[in-house]
Protein backbone atom coordinates (compact mmCIF):
# COMPACT_ATOMS: atom_id res chain seq x y z
CA UNK A 1 0.00 0.00 0.00
CA UNK A 2 1.46 3.33 -0.98
CA UNK A 3 -0.32 5.87 1.16
CA UNK A 4 1.25 8.76 -0.74
CA UNK A 5 -0.69 7.76 -3.87
CA UNK A 6 -4.11 7.96 -2.18
CA UNK A 7 -5.45 11.44 -3.00
CA UNK A 8 -8.22 11.16 -0.39
CA UNK A 9 -5.70 10.52 2.40
CA UNK A 10 -3.59 13.46 1.25
CA UNK A 11 -6.75 15.64 1.13
CA UNK A 12 -7.58 14.68 4.74
CA UNK A 13 -4.06 15.48 5.91
CA UNK A 14 -4.11 18.72 3.92
CA UNK A 15 -7.33 19.68 5.69
CA UNK A 16 -5.72 19.06 9.09
CA UNK A 17 -2.75 21.17 8.02
CA UNK A 18 -5.06 24.02 6.95
CA UNK A 19 -6.85 23.94 10.33
CA UNK A 20 -3.47 24.06 12.09
CA UNK A 21 -2.30 27.04 10.03
CA UNK A 22 -5.54 28.91 10.79
CA UNK A 23 -5.23 28.07 14.53
CA UNK A 24 -1.64 29.32 14.55
CA UNK A 25 -2.66 32.59 12.89
CA UNK A 26 -5.53 33.09 15.36
CA UNK A 27 -3.30 32.45 18.39
CA UNK A 28 -0.63 34.79 16.95
CA UNK A 29 -3.27 37.53 16.67
CA UNK A 30 -4.53 36.86 20.21
CA UNK A 31 -0.98 36.96 21.61
CA UNK A 32 -0.17 40.15 19.65
CA UNK A 33 -3.40 41.83 20.87
CA UNK A 34 -2.45 41.09 24.48
CA UNK A 35 0.18 43.85 24.28
CA UNK A 36 3.41 44.25 26.22
CA UNK A 37 1.95 42.82 29.45
CA UNK A 38 1.92 39.41 27.77
CA UNK A 39 -0.99 37.10 27.09
CA UNK A 40 -3.35 35.83 29.79
CA UNK A 41 -2.67 32.30 31.12
CA UNK A 42 -5.57 30.96 29.02
CA UNK A 43 -4.09 32.39 25.81
CA UNK A 44 -0.57 31.26 26.69
CA UNK A 45 -1.95 27.76 27.29
CA UNK A 46 -3.79 27.92 23.95
CA UNK A 47 -0.57 28.91 22.15
CA UNK A 48 1.31 26.05 23.86
CA UNK A 49 -1.43 23.61 22.87
CA UNK A 50 -1.32 24.72 19.23
CA UNK A 51 2.49 24.38 19.17
CA UNK A 52 2.19 20.87 20.60
CA UNK A 53 -0.50 20.02 18.02
CA UNK A 54 1.98 20.84 15.24
CA UNK A 55 4.44 18.30 16.61
CA UNK A 56 1.76 15.66 17.19
CA UNK A 57 0.23 16.10 13.73
CA UNK A 58 3.59 15.95 11.95
CA UNK A 59 4.66 12.81 13.83
CA UNK A 60 1.28 11.16 13.28
CA UNK A 61 1.13 12.09 9.58
CA UNK A 62 4.64 10.76 8.94
CA UNK A 63 3.77 7.50 10.70
CA UNK A 64 0.55 7.15 8.70
CA UNK A 65 2.29 7.83 5.39
CA UNK A 66 4.85 5.05 5.99
CA UNK A 67 1.97 2.60 5.83
CA UNK A 68 1.42 -0.05 8.50
CA UNK A 69 4.74 -0.33 10.30
CA UNK A 70 5.12 3.35 11.20
CA UNK A 71 1.63 3.52 12.71
CA UNK A 72 2.12 0.32 14.73
CA UNK A 73 5.47 1.55 16.09
CA UNK A 74 4.05 5.01 16.90
CA UNK A 75 1.10 3.59 18.84
CA UNK A 76 3.38 1.11 20.60
CA UNK A 77 5.50 4.04 21.80
CA UNK A 78 2.37 5.95 22.85
CA UNK A 79 1.20 2.90 24.82
CA UNK A 80 4.62 2.69 26.44
CA UNK A 81 4.51 6.32 27.57
CA UNK A 82 0.89 6.09 28.72
CA UNK A 83 1.54 2.90 30.72
CA UNK A 84 4.61 4.52 32.22
CA UNK A 85 2.52 7.48 33.40
CA UNK A 86 -0.28 5.22 34.64
CA UNK A 87 1.93 2.86 36.67
CA UNK A 88 3.97 5.76 38.07
CA UNK A 89 0.76 7.12 39.61
CA UNK A 90 -0.23 3.69 40.88
CA UNK A 91 1.19 2.54 44.20
CA UNK A 92 3.00 -0.74 43.53
CA UNK A 93 5.33 -2.66 45.84
CA UNK A 94 8.78 -4.18 45.31
CA UNK A 95 7.19 -7.63 44.89
CA UNK A 96 5.46 -6.39 41.72
CA UNK A 97 8.77 -5.74 39.99
CA UNK A 98 8.71 -8.85 37.79
CA UNK A 99 5.04 -8.38 36.86
CA UNK A 100 5.73 -4.78 35.87
CA UNK A 101 8.78 -5.74 33.86
CA UNK A 102 6.67 -8.30 31.97
CA UNK A 103 3.91 -5.73 31.38
CA UNK A 104 6.32 -3.21 29.83
CA UNK A 105 8.76 -5.42 27.96
CA UNK A 106 6.81 -8.57 27.06
CA UNK A 107 3.06 -7.91 26.97
CA UNK A 108 3.21 -4.45 25.38
CA UNK A 109 5.60 -5.25 22.49
CA UNK A 110 3.93 -8.61 21.81
CA UNK A 111 0.47 -7.05 21.56
CA UNK A 112 1.76 -4.66 18.90
CA UNK A 113 3.62 -7.45 17.07
CA UNK A 114 0.23 -9.18 16.81
CA UNK A 115 -1.23 -5.97 15.35
CA UNK A 116 1.71 -5.70 12.95
CA UNK A 117 1.37 -9.27 11.61
CA UNK A 118 -2.43 -9.00 11.61
CA UNK A 119 -3.16 -12.07 13.79
CA UNK A 120 -6.64 -11.02 14.85
CA UNK A 121 -7.53 -14.12 16.88
CA UNK A 122 -4.63 -13.79 19.31
CA UNK A 123 -4.69 -9.97 19.26
CA UNK A 124 -8.25 -10.01 20.61
CA UNK A 125 -7.51 -12.36 23.54
CA UNK A 126 -3.81 -11.99 24.33
CA UNK A 127 -4.12 -9.31 27.05
CA UNK A 128 -7.49 -10.31 28.58
CA UNK A 129 -6.58 -14.03 28.70
CA UNK A 130 -2.85 -14.68 28.68
CA UNK A 131 -1.51 -11.47 30.23
CA UNK A 132 -4.27 -11.50 32.86
CA UNK A 133 -3.29 -15.04 33.81
CA UNK A 134 0.44 -14.32 33.85
CA UNK A 135 0.48 -10.97 35.68
CA UNK A 136 -1.26 -12.16 38.90
CA UNK A 137 0.98 -15.24 38.93
CA UNK A 138 4.13 -13.12 38.70
CA UNK A 139 2.81 -10.77 41.40
CA UNK A 140 1.91 -13.72 43.66
CA UNK A 141 5.33 -15.30 43.19
CA UNK A 142 6.72 -12.03 44.59
CA UNK A 143 5.29 -13.22 47.93
CA UNK A 144 3.89 -9.92 49.26
CA UNK A 145 0.19 -10.19 50.14
CA UNK A 146 -0.39 -6.64 51.34
CA UNK A 147 -3.03 -5.02 49.06
CA UNK A 148 -2.41 -7.87 46.61
CA UNK A 149 -5.79 -7.66 44.86
CA UNK A 150 -5.63 -3.85 44.53
CA UNK A 151 -2.07 -3.88 43.19
CA UNK A 152 -2.76 -6.60 40.66
CA UNK A 153 -6.06 -5.05 39.57
CA UNK A 154 -4.32 -1.73 38.97
CA UNK A 155 -1.54 -3.23 36.87
CA UNK A 156 -4.10 -5.17 34.83
CA UNK A 157 -6.27 -2.10 34.35
CA UNK A 158 -3.25 -0.09 33.22
CA UNK A 159 -2.49 -2.78 30.64
CA UNK A 160 -6.11 -2.86 29.54
CA UNK A 161 -6.44 0.90 28.97
CA UNK A 162 -2.94 1.91 27.90
CA UNK A 163 -2.02 -1.14 25.81
CA UNK A 164 -5.03 -3.26 24.88
CA UNK A 165 -7.53 -0.47 24.20
CA UNK A 166 -5.03 1.79 22.44
CA UNK A 167 -3.72 -1.04 20.24
CA UNK A 168 -7.16 -1.09 18.59
CA UNK A 169 -6.28 2.15 16.78
CA UNK A 170 -3.53 0.66 14.53
CA UNK A 171 -5.50 -2.61 14.49
CA UNK A 172 -7.92 -0.81 12.16
CA UNK A 173 -5.26 -1.39 9.49
CA UNK A 174 -5.93 -5.16 9.62
CA UNK A 175 -9.67 -4.95 8.94
CA UNK A 176 -10.53 -6.49 5.58
CA UNK A 177 -13.43 -4.36 4.37
CA UNK A 178 -14.72 -5.32 0.90
CA UNK A 179 -14.08 -2.57 -1.66
CA UNK A 180 -11.83 -0.68 0.78
CA UNK A 181 -8.61 -2.72 0.49
CA UNK A 182 -5.41 -0.75 1.02
CA UNK A 183 -7.34 2.32 2.21
CA UNK A 184 -7.58 1.56 5.95
CA UNK A 185 -5.18 4.37 6.85
CA UNK A 186 -8.05 6.76 6.10
CA UNK A 187 -10.32 4.91 8.53
CA UNK A 188 -7.62 5.16 11.21
CA UNK A 189 -7.33 8.86 10.47
CA UNK A 190 -11.14 9.20 10.64
CA UNK A 191 -11.18 7.75 14.18
CA UNK A 192 -8.29 9.90 15.41
CA UNK A 193 -9.49 13.04 13.62
CA UNK A 194 -13.07 12.84 14.90
CA UNK A 195 -11.96 11.88 18.43
CA UNK A 196 -9.33 14.60 18.77
CA UNK A 197 -11.57 17.23 17.09
CA UNK A 198 -14.27 16.35 19.58
CA UNK A 199 -11.83 17.05 22.44
CA UNK A 200 -10.76 20.35 20.87
CA UNK A 201 -14.33 21.42 19.95
CA UNK A 202 -15.61 20.57 23.45
CA UNK A 203 -12.82 22.78 24.81
CA UNK A 204 -13.64 25.62 22.36
CA UNK A 205 -17.43 25.48 22.90
CA UNK A 206 -16.85 25.24 26.65
CA UNK A 207 -14.60 28.32 26.64
CA UNK A 208 -17.08 30.28 24.49
CA UNK A 209 -20.42 29.33 26.05
CA UNK A 210 -19.69 27.06 29.02
CA UNK A 211 -21.92 27.75 32.05
CA UNK A 212 -23.35 24.58 33.57
CA UNK A 213 -20.83 22.00 34.80
CA UNK A 214 -21.54 18.47 33.66
CA UNK A 215 -19.32 16.63 36.16
CA UNK A 216 -18.13 19.13 38.78
CA UNK A 217 -16.41 16.51 40.93
CA UNK A 218 -14.64 14.57 38.18
CA UNK A 219 -13.70 17.25 35.71
CA UNK A 220 -14.56 20.84 36.71
CA UNK A 221 -13.69 22.26 33.28
CA UNK A 222 -16.27 20.17 31.39
CA UNK A 223 -19.62 21.89 30.76
CA UNK A 224 -22.93 20.85 29.19
CA UNK A 225 -22.52 23.58 26.57
CA UNK A 226 -19.04 22.32 25.68
CA UNK A 227 -20.19 18.70 25.62
CA UNK A 228 -23.27 19.25 23.41
CA UNK A 229 -21.53 21.74 21.10
CA UNK A 230 -18.43 19.53 20.79
CA UNK A 231 -20.32 16.28 20.24
CA UNK A 232 -22.66 17.78 17.63
CA UNK A 233 -19.95 19.65 15.70
CA UNK A 234 -17.51 16.69 15.76
CA UNK A 235 -20.31 14.36 14.61
CA UNK A 236 -21.06 16.85 11.81
CA UNK A 237 -17.38 16.80 10.89
CA UNK A 238 -17.47 12.99 10.82
CA UNK A 239 -20.51 13.01 8.54
CA UNK A 240 -18.78 15.51 6.25
CA UNK A 241 -15.82 13.11 5.93
CA UNK A 242 -17.98 10.13 4.83
CA UNK A 243 -16.27 10.11 1.41
CA UNK A 244 -13.03 8.92 3.02
CA UNK A 245 -14.72 6.01 4.85
CA UNK A 246 -16.45 2.79 3.74
CA UNK A 247 -19.70 4.13 5.33
CA UNK A 248 -22.68 6.00 3.88
CA UNK A 249 -22.94 9.58 5.19
CA UNK A 250 -25.38 8.67 7.96
CA UNK A 251 -23.16 5.75 8.96
CA UNK A 252 -20.19 8.09 9.23
CA UNK A 253 -22.33 10.44 11.36
CA UNK A 254 -23.41 7.61 13.69
CA UNK A 255 -19.84 6.31 14.04
CA UNK A 256 -18.62 9.86 14.71
CA UNK A 257 -21.31 10.25 17.40
CA UNK A 258 -20.17 6.97 18.94
CA UNK A 259 -16.51 8.08 18.86
CA UNK A 260 -17.26 11.44 20.49
CA UNK A 261 -19.47 9.96 23.23
CA UNK A 262 -17.06 7.13 24.07
CA UNK A 263 -14.25 9.70 24.02
CA UNK A 264 -16.10 11.97 26.43
CA UNK A 265 -16.74 9.13 28.87
CA UNK A 266 -13.16 7.92 28.46
CA UNK A 267 -11.92 11.35 29.49
CA UNK A 268 -14.28 11.24 32.47
CA UNK A 269 -13.06 7.80 33.61
CA UNK A 270 -9.40 8.77 33.33
CA UNK A 271 -10.16 12.00 35.23
CA UNK A 272 -11.75 9.96 38.01
CA UNK A 273 -8.49 8.02 38.37
CA UNK A 274 -6.48 11.26 38.45
CA UNK A 275 -8.74 12.76 41.16
CA UNK A 276 -8.48 9.52 43.12
CA UNK A 277 -4.68 9.82 43.03
CA UNK A 278 -4.81 13.57 43.76
CA UNK A 279 -3.16 14.85 40.57
CA UNK A 280 -4.30 17.17 37.77
CA UNK A 281 -2.35 15.66 34.88
CA UNK A 282 -0.80 12.25 34.20
CA UNK A 283 2.51 13.86 33.27
CA UNK A 284 4.19 16.84 31.63
CA UNK A 285 5.28 15.26 28.35
CA UNK A 286 3.25 17.44 25.96
CA UNK A 287 3.41 21.18 26.59
CA UNK A 288 -0.01 22.66 27.47
CA UNK A 289 -1.72 19.26 27.33
CA UNK A 290 -0.21 17.38 30.28
CA UNK A 291 0.98 13.82 29.78
CA UNK A 292 0.44 11.29 27.02
CA UNK A 293 -2.51 9.79 28.92
CA UNK A 294 -4.21 13.21 29.13
CA UNK A 295 -4.11 13.47 25.33
CA UNK A 296 -5.22 9.93 24.44
CA UNK A 297 -7.74 9.12 27.18
CA UNK A 298 -10.65 9.68 24.77
CA UNK A 299 -9.00 7.56 22.06
CA UNK A 300 -8.45 4.64 24.45
CA UNK A 301 -12.17 4.25 25.04
CA UNK A 302 -13.46 4.99 21.55
CA UNK A 303 -10.97 2.80 19.62
CA UNK A 304 -12.02 -0.70 20.79
CA UNK A 305 -15.76 -0.01 20.41
CA UNK A 306 -15.26 1.60 17.00
CA UNK A 307 -13.02 -1.28 15.88
CA UNK A 308 -15.44 -4.01 16.86
CA UNK A 309 -18.56 -2.31 15.52
CA UNK A 310 -16.87 -1.64 12.17
CA UNK A 311 -15.69 -5.25 12.12
CA UNK A 312 -19.20 -6.51 12.98
CA UNK A 313 -21.04 -4.48 10.35
CA UNK A 314 -18.50 -4.11 7.53
CA UNK A 315 -16.22 -7.16 7.59
CA UNK A 316 -17.94 -10.27 6.24
CA UNK B 1 35.08 12.29 22.86
CA UNK B 2 33.06 13.49 25.81
CA UNK B 3 30.31 10.93 26.39
CA UNK B 4 28.95 12.64 29.48
CA UNK B 5 26.24 14.86 27.87
CA UNK B 6 25.02 11.85 25.88
CA UNK B 7 25.02 9.69 29.01
CA UNK B 8 23.08 12.36 30.92
CA UNK B 9 20.42 12.52 28.18
CA UNK B 10 20.18 8.73 28.11
CA UNK B 11 19.67 8.55 31.89
CA UNK B 12 17.02 11.28 31.76
CA UNK B 13 15.09 9.50 28.98
CA UNK B 14 15.40 6.11 30.70
CA UNK B 15 14.03 7.44 33.98
CA UNK B 16 11.73 10.16 32.62
CA UNK B 17 13.54 12.82 34.66
CA UNK B 18 13.21 16.47 33.70
CA UNK B 19 16.33 18.68 33.90
CA UNK B 20 16.48 20.89 36.99
CA UNK B 21 16.36 24.64 36.36
CA UNK B 22 19.42 26.50 37.70
CA UNK B 23 17.03 28.51 39.93
CA UNK B 24 16.29 25.36 41.96
CA UNK B 25 19.93 25.22 43.10
CA UNK B 26 22.21 27.55 45.11
CA UNK B 27 23.58 30.55 43.19
CA UNK B 28 26.98 28.91 42.82
CA UNK B 29 28.95 25.85 43.83
CA UNK B 30 30.54 24.03 45.36
CA UNK B 31 27.90 22.43 47.53
CA UNK B 32 27.07 19.01 48.93
CA UNK B 33 23.92 17.34 47.62
CA UNK B 34 22.64 14.69 50.01
CA UNK B 35 19.90 12.31 48.89
CA UNK B 36 17.93 9.22 49.85
CA UNK B 37 19.37 5.98 48.49
CA UNK B 38 17.41 3.00 47.15
CA UNK B 39 18.85 2.22 43.73
CA UNK B 40 22.06 2.02 41.74
CA UNK B 41 20.52 4.64 39.48
CA UNK B 42 20.29 7.26 42.26
CA UNK B 43 23.57 9.06 41.71
CA UNK B 44 23.30 8.85 37.92
CA UNK B 45 19.81 10.35 37.95
CA UNK B 46 20.69 13.21 40.32
CA UNK B 47 23.80 13.92 38.27
CA UNK B 48 21.91 13.77 34.94
CA UNK B 49 19.19 16.14 36.18
CA UNK B 50 21.70 18.89 37.07
CA UNK B 51 22.17 21.81 34.65
CA UNK B 52 25.19 21.12 32.35
CA UNK B 53 27.56 23.56 34.10
CA UNK B 54 26.75 22.00 37.49
CA UNK B 55 27.03 18.49 36.09
CA UNK B 56 30.60 19.05 34.93
CA UNK B 57 31.60 20.12 38.44
CA UNK B 58 29.69 17.55 40.52
CA UNK B 59 31.16 14.23 41.66
CA UNK B 60 29.29 11.36 43.34
CA UNK B 61 30.83 9.90 46.49
CA UNK B 62 30.77 6.09 46.39
CA UNK B 63 32.01 3.08 48.33
CA UNK B 64 35.43 1.88 47.20
CA UNK B 65 34.60 -1.73 48.15
CA UNK B 66 31.75 -1.87 45.62
CA UNK B 67 33.09 0.23 42.77
CA UNK B 68 36.50 -1.39 42.61
CA UNK B 69 35.08 -4.92 42.30
CA UNK B 70 35.93 -5.17 38.60
CA UNK B 71 37.73 -3.05 36.01
CA UNK B 72 34.34 -2.20 34.48
CA UNK B 73 32.91 -0.99 37.80
CA UNK B 74 35.99 1.16 38.23
CA UNK B 75 35.85 2.57 34.69
CA UNK B 76 32.18 3.54 35.10
CA UNK B 77 32.67 5.12 38.52
CA UNK B 78 35.93 6.95 37.91
CA UNK B 79 36.04 7.37 34.14
CA UNK B 80 32.46 8.38 33.41
CA UNK B 81 31.21 9.88 36.66
CA UNK B 82 34.52 11.03 38.18
CA UNK B 83 33.39 9.46 41.44
CA UNK B 84 35.18 10.16 44.72
CA UNK B 85 35.75 6.65 46.07
CA UNK B 86 35.86 6.33 49.84
CA UNK B 87 36.51 3.57 52.36
CA UNK B 88 33.19 2.47 53.91
CA UNK B 89 34.17 -0.58 55.94
CA UNK B 90 37.34 0.26 57.90
CA UNK B 91 38.32 3.90 57.60
CA UNK B 92 41.78 4.61 58.98
CA UNK B 93 43.82 7.76 59.25
CA UNK B 94 45.55 6.84 56.00
CA UNK B 95 42.28 6.46 54.10
CA UNK B 96 39.99 8.89 55.90
CA UNK B 97 36.88 9.41 53.71
CA UNK B 98 36.83 13.07 54.73
CA UNK B 99 40.24 13.75 53.15
CA UNK B 100 39.16 12.77 49.65
CA UNK B 101 35.86 14.68 49.92
CA UNK B 102 37.58 17.79 51.28
CA UNK B 103 40.08 17.73 48.42
CA UNK B 104 37.23 17.63 45.86
CA UNK B 105 35.40 20.52 47.56
CA UNK B 106 38.63 22.52 47.78
CA UNK B 107 39.10 22.03 44.03
CA UNK B 108 35.69 23.63 43.51
CA UNK B 109 33.73 20.44 42.79
CA UNK B 110 30.34 19.71 44.34
CA UNK B 111 29.59 16.31 45.86
CA UNK B 112 26.66 13.89 45.81
CA UNK B 113 26.47 11.88 49.03
CA UNK B 114 24.01 9.30 50.37
CA UNK B 115 24.12 9.68 54.15
CA UNK B 116 22.19 6.44 54.74
CA UNK B 117 25.47 4.77 53.73
CA UNK B 118 23.78 2.01 51.74
CA UNK B 119 20.70 1.39 49.62
CA UNK B 120 17.44 0.97 51.53
CA UNK B 121 14.17 -0.60 50.37
CA UNK B 122 12.94 2.82 49.27
CA UNK B 123 9.82 2.64 51.47
CA UNK B 124 11.41 4.74 54.23
CA UNK B 125 14.53 6.89 54.55
CA UNK B 126 17.00 5.14 56.85
CA UNK B 127 19.00 6.65 59.72
CA UNK B 128 21.93 8.83 58.63
CA UNK B 129 25.54 7.79 59.22
CA UNK B 130 27.72 10.39 60.98
CA UNK B 131 29.77 11.16 57.86
CA UNK B 132 27.51 14.04 56.85
CA UNK B 133 28.11 15.67 60.23
CA UNK B 134 31.88 15.39 59.88
CA UNK B 135 31.63 16.90 56.40
CA UNK B 136 29.44 19.78 57.60
CA UNK B 137 31.79 20.53 60.50
CA UNK B 138 34.84 20.51 58.23
CA UNK B 139 33.22 22.80 55.64
CA UNK B 140 30.81 25.17 57.41
CA UNK B 141 30.66 27.52 54.38
CA UNK B 142 29.61 24.84 51.89
CA UNK B 143 25.79 24.63 51.51
CA UNK B 144 24.23 21.22 52.24
CA UNK B 145 21.37 20.72 49.79
CA UNK B 146 18.81 17.95 50.46
CA UNK B 147 17.57 16.24 47.29
CA UNK B 148 14.68 13.78 47.43
CA UNK B 149 14.76 11.11 44.71
CA UNK B 150 11.29 9.71 44.04
CA UNK B 151 10.36 6.38 42.43
CA UNK B 152 13.88 5.10 41.81
CA UNK B 153 13.27 2.22 44.21
CA UNK B 154 10.47 1.22 41.83
CA UNK B 155 12.57 1.60 38.67
CA UNK B 156 15.50 -0.51 39.82
CA UNK B 157 15.22 -1.63 43.44
CA UNK B 158 18.05 -3.18 45.39
CA UNK B 159 18.82 -6.69 44.22
CA UNK B 160 17.11 -6.37 40.81
CA UNK B 161 18.99 -6.22 37.54
CA UNK B 162 16.00 -5.44 35.29
CA UNK B 163 14.66 -1.87 35.24
CA UNK B 164 10.96 -0.99 35.07
CA UNK B 165 10.63 2.25 33.08
CA UNK B 166 8.61 4.40 35.47
CA UNK B 167 8.96 8.18 35.79
CA UNK B 168 11.45 9.29 38.45
CA UNK B 169 11.55 12.75 39.98
CA UNK B 170 14.33 14.83 41.53
CA UNK B 171 13.16 17.27 44.22
CA UNK B 172 15.92 19.60 45.54
CA UNK B 173 15.24 21.60 48.70
CA UNK B 174 16.65 24.71 50.34
CA UNK B 175 20.17 24.34 51.83
CA UNK B 176 20.30 23.34 55.50
CA UNK B 177 21.13 26.12 57.93
CA UNK B 178 24.75 26.16 59.12
CA UNK B 179 25.72 23.40 61.50
CA UNK B 180 25.36 24.84 64.99
CA UNK B 181 26.42 23.52 68.38
CA UNK B 182 23.48 21.16 68.21
CA UNK B 183 25.52 17.98 68.47
CA UNK B 184 25.85 15.13 66.03
CA UNK B 185 22.55 13.36 66.69
CA UNK B 186 20.46 16.53 66.50
CA UNK B 187 22.18 17.66 63.29
CA UNK B 188 21.69 14.30 61.58
CA UNK B 189 18.05 14.23 62.64
CA UNK B 190 17.56 17.75 61.25
CA UNK B 191 19.19 16.84 57.95
CA UNK B 192 17.10 13.68 57.65
CA UNK B 193 13.88 15.57 58.45
CA UNK B 194 14.73 18.18 55.78
CA UNK B 195 15.12 15.38 53.23
CA UNK B 196 11.93 13.57 54.22
CA UNK B 197 10.00 16.86 54.08
CA UNK B 198 10.68 16.94 50.32
CA UNK B 199 8.71 13.71 49.78
CA UNK B 200 6.18 14.66 47.10
CA UNK B 201 3.02 13.13 48.62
Amino acid sequence: MNALRDPQLLRLLGGVLAVLVISSVITRVLVARAGPAGPSPAIANLAARVRAWWVMVIVFALALLTGGTGSVVLFALMSFMALREFITLTPTRPADHLALFAAFFLVLPFQYVLVGIGWYGLFAVFVPVYAFVAIPILAAVGGDVSHYLERTAKIQWGLMVCVYFLSHVPAILMLEIPGYAGQNAKLLLFLVLVGQSSDVLQYVWGKLLGRRKVAPVLSPSKTWEGLIGGVLSASGLGAALWWATPFPWWGAALFALLITLMGFFGGLVMSAIKRDRGVKDYGALIEGHGGMMDRIDSLCFSAPVFFHLVRHFFVP
Amino acid sequence: MNLRPLLASFVRVLCGVRPLPATALPARGPCVFFANHSSHLDFAVLWAALPPAWRERTRPVAGRDYWEKTALHHAVACGLFRAVLIERKKPTVACNPLTAMSAALAAGDSLIVFPEGTRGDGLAVGEFKPGLHHLARAHPAVPLVPVFLANLNRIMPKGRALPVPLIAAVHPGAPLGAVADEGKEAFLARARAALIALHPS
